[in-house]
């Protein structure tokens, strides 16, 4: 499975068609198209008020769209009843039943399914083993911790057998630690299901670690939709490399054009040469970005060799364990992180003395240039 | 007193003390009078009869014939008519009042359901008795409702309204439907709507989710609305006395008959201690059923 490839028609999970949301004057979803695989983990990333839970929950059918179609697996569901649709859902703090048990809470939905009650022991078996809650199904939801909640919520949503399951925010309660390790056994559990999940999150870190795909969200439209590396390594606006941690804004000039290749001149008159991704005219300025991670510091300038360098001026230096984080300042006053990896052993001082000067180095593929501010974001 | 707090000092007798004091005097104490009362019998002149011979007296059973002439069939039918008006205005209650306080709680928006809710707590500003009075005009013969319904060319001859047991219904339910939807709406308030969403998520239509999830949840409310409204539904007399007239006699009738009319105090004791104990039973079963569920108490 390819995830930069359209999907064909048959592989089709959820096709959401131009759809909008309005809450009076306010546009929460706004004019989104987007398709989901089958079988894929796609997350809906961005921050508090993008829209992300309005559309999950248009998915689902707890919203009616303003405008727009939603289909799942072929069907047309835009007016359909929750209760009707093959899609169940994990809710941001679980909704468990607080009047009933572990088993009565995975078994709710059963007679809606028509599964024949002499299956229903051997189904909430097999969900709670799924969730290795195993020896819980007495307890009610108050006797469990947040974790096991969180389980049960799933064992819930999955004993029924959607074809899309929707997680809204389910880790949001969980400590980091517990946060961590349930975010592998999602993914392992969506992978040996094979079950669509669409997966709803502000937190990039946790949408890399689980997504086949990521659509990055803002203000109720699609900045970008990719794969996670995709998303990551190349975000096509500010905004998505900012909320990707990416916040090493440059600036610079189309100096030249040749074929495939775009030569790039930075204020100081240093030059270097990226891809050309097209649209360009010569003379006009682009802003791109590097990943902290991307950034070097040295001693020397390497800009006679074809290698991007400012001089900067160190500000900061914080130890965080297994990365260097660096805050530098350009002439031009512009702040810079850089993030090292310490391979080697630590050093006090290190080869930089805060107040210092250095210079700030990339290789020219790690330029990544942002779309001009006219384009709209909304690309599939 | 809640179980979190740590210590029961001496310090905190003098503060329950007056509670202990009230309950005392003007709860416990009036209901063994009662009780002794209730085992004597009617003197002449409407006092109690002097007892020569308490051992005798005792053990010849006579102490008991009050309870025992209160188990004759006629008193028996007054009870029925008593406990199934009670249970009916108390149904009716809860029909009427589940919608309003579910509207209140969980529809209306918020900034509107301070006003809803003193719209339903506004009547108490006025007597009962008044607002009693109030309706007997209404139902009367040339009432303001059969004046409505003549003009209105739905009736020729005005209806006979007032003094039936449909005057006594209305009555009740109007009174005691406060007591309804205060509680039911404290239990809505609490609602979590996710939880309806779930029901919804998970195959379960609106009405299906409603029996499944909220009326579970809102037991706590529905239980005690129930009480609060079938407890005083049960003793009531003034009602059935000016909306129902001589013809609808219910226990409360019974009992003030029997100590304003008969002037027969042990035998309308007896059948007021019968209902207190019957009263009691139902508080007690409520509170054995709040702390089986684990929830809290709300009377």
């Amino acid at each position: 499975m390819n995830p930069s490839e359209p999907p064909s028609a048959s592989d089709l999970s959820v096709d959401i068609q131009r759809v909008s949301k309005r809450f009076g004057d306010f546009i929460a979803v706004d004019d989104v198209s987007l398709t989901v695989r089958r079988g894929e983990f796609f997350s809906l990333l961005g921050p508090s008020g993008c829209g992300k839970t309005t559309l999950l929950r248009m998915i689902g059918g707890f919203e009616l769209p303003t405008a727009g179609t939603i289909r799942v697996e072929g069907a047309d569901v835009t007016d359909v009843p929750v209760h009707k649709r093959p899609i169940n859902m994990v809710f941001q703090h679980y909704a468990l039943f607080p009047h009933l048990s572990v088993a009565e809470n995975i078994s709710f939905g059963f007679r809606y399914k028509n599964f024949p009650p002499a299956e229903y022991e051997q189904r909430i078996a097999e969900a709670v083993g799924l969730v290795r809650l195993d020896g819980f199904e007495h307890r009610s939801p108050a006797q469990l911790s947040g974790g096991q909640r969180q389980r049960v919520a799933l064992a819930r949503a999955l004993a029924l057998k959607p074809k899309v399951l929707l997680l809204d925010e389910p880790l949001g309660a969980l400590d980091q630690k517990l946060r961590k390790e349930v975010q592998v056994e999602l993914k392992s559990l969506q992978r040996k299901l094979g079950i669509t999940f669409i997966f709803v999150t502000h937190d990039q870190e946790e949408a890399l670690t689980m997504s086949d795909r990521i659509a990055v969200m803002n203000a109720g439209r699609v900045e970008q939709m990719d794969s996670a590396a995709q998303v990551f390594e190349y975000p096509q606006t500010e905004f998505v490399a900012q909320f990707m941690g990416a916040s090493n804004f440059f600036q610079a000039t189309v100096r030249g054009i040749a074929e495939g290749f775009l030569s790039l001149a930075m204020p100081d008159g240093d030059t270097f040469s990226v891809p050309n991704p097209g649209g360009l005219e010569l003379g006009e300025g682009v802003r791109f970005v590097v990943r902290p991670e991307k950034l070097d510091l040295r001693s020397r300038d390497l800009s006679k060799s074809g290698v991007p360098c400012m001089p900067v001026t160190i500000e900061d230096r914080v130890y965080q364990g297994i990365s260097t984080v660096w805050m530098v300042k350009a002439k031009s006053g512009e702040r810079f992180v850089i993030y090292e990896q310490n391979e080697k052993q630590f050093e006090e001082r290190g080869k930089f003395a805060e107040g210092g000067t250095a210079y700030l180095c990339w290789s020219p593929r790690h330029t990544v240039l942002m779309r001009g501010e006219t384009d709209d974001g909304a690309h599939a | 007193m809640p179980e979190e707090t740590p210590r029961r000092g001496w310090a905190s007798y003098p503060l329950v003390l007056p509670t202990w004091v009230v309950l005392g005097f003007f709860f416990v104490l009036p209901l063994v009078i009662m009780l002794i009362i209730s085992f004597g019998q009617r003197g002449t002149y409407g006092g109690l009869k002097a007892i020569e011979d308490l051992g005798a007296y005792v053990t010849s059973g006579d102490f008991l014939a009050n309870y025992k002439r209160s188990i004759e069939p006629l008193y028996l039918s007054i009870y029925w008519r008593s406990l199934w008006m009670a249970v009916v205005t108390t149904v009716l209650c809860l029909a009427i009042s589940y919608p309003m306080a579910y509207y209140i709680a969980v529809i209306a928006p918020a900034k509107w359901k301070n006003l809803l809710l003193g719209l339903v707590v506004i009547p108490f500003w006025t007597s009962f008795l008044i607002r009693t009075y109030a309706w007997m005009l209404i139902l009367r013969t040339e009432g303001l409702a059969n004046s409505l319904l003549q003009w209105s060319g739905l009736i020729d001859q005005p209806l006979n309204l007032l003094y039936t047991d449909f005057s006594v219904m209305i009555g009740l339910v109007y009174g005691e439907l406060p007591f309804m939807i205060l509680p039911l709406y404290a239990s809505l308030e609490k609602l979590d709507l996710k939880l309806l969403e779930a029901g919804n998520d998970l195959g379960a239509n609106s009405p299906q989710t409603f029996f499944r999830v909220t009326v579970p949840l809102t037991m706590p409310g529905i239980v005690a609305g129930v009480i609060l409204v079938f407890i005083p539904s049960i003793g009531q007399f003034v009602i059935s006395d000016l909306l129902g007239g001589a013809k609808s006699i219910l226990v409360g009738n019974l009992i003030q008959n029997q100590f304003a009319v008969a002037r027969n105090k042990p035998f309308g004791s007896a059948i007021a201690f019968e209902l207190t104990a019957v009263v009691l039973m139902l508080l007690f079963a409520y509170a054995m059923y709040t702390k089986k569920k684990g929830q809290e108490v709300l009377l």
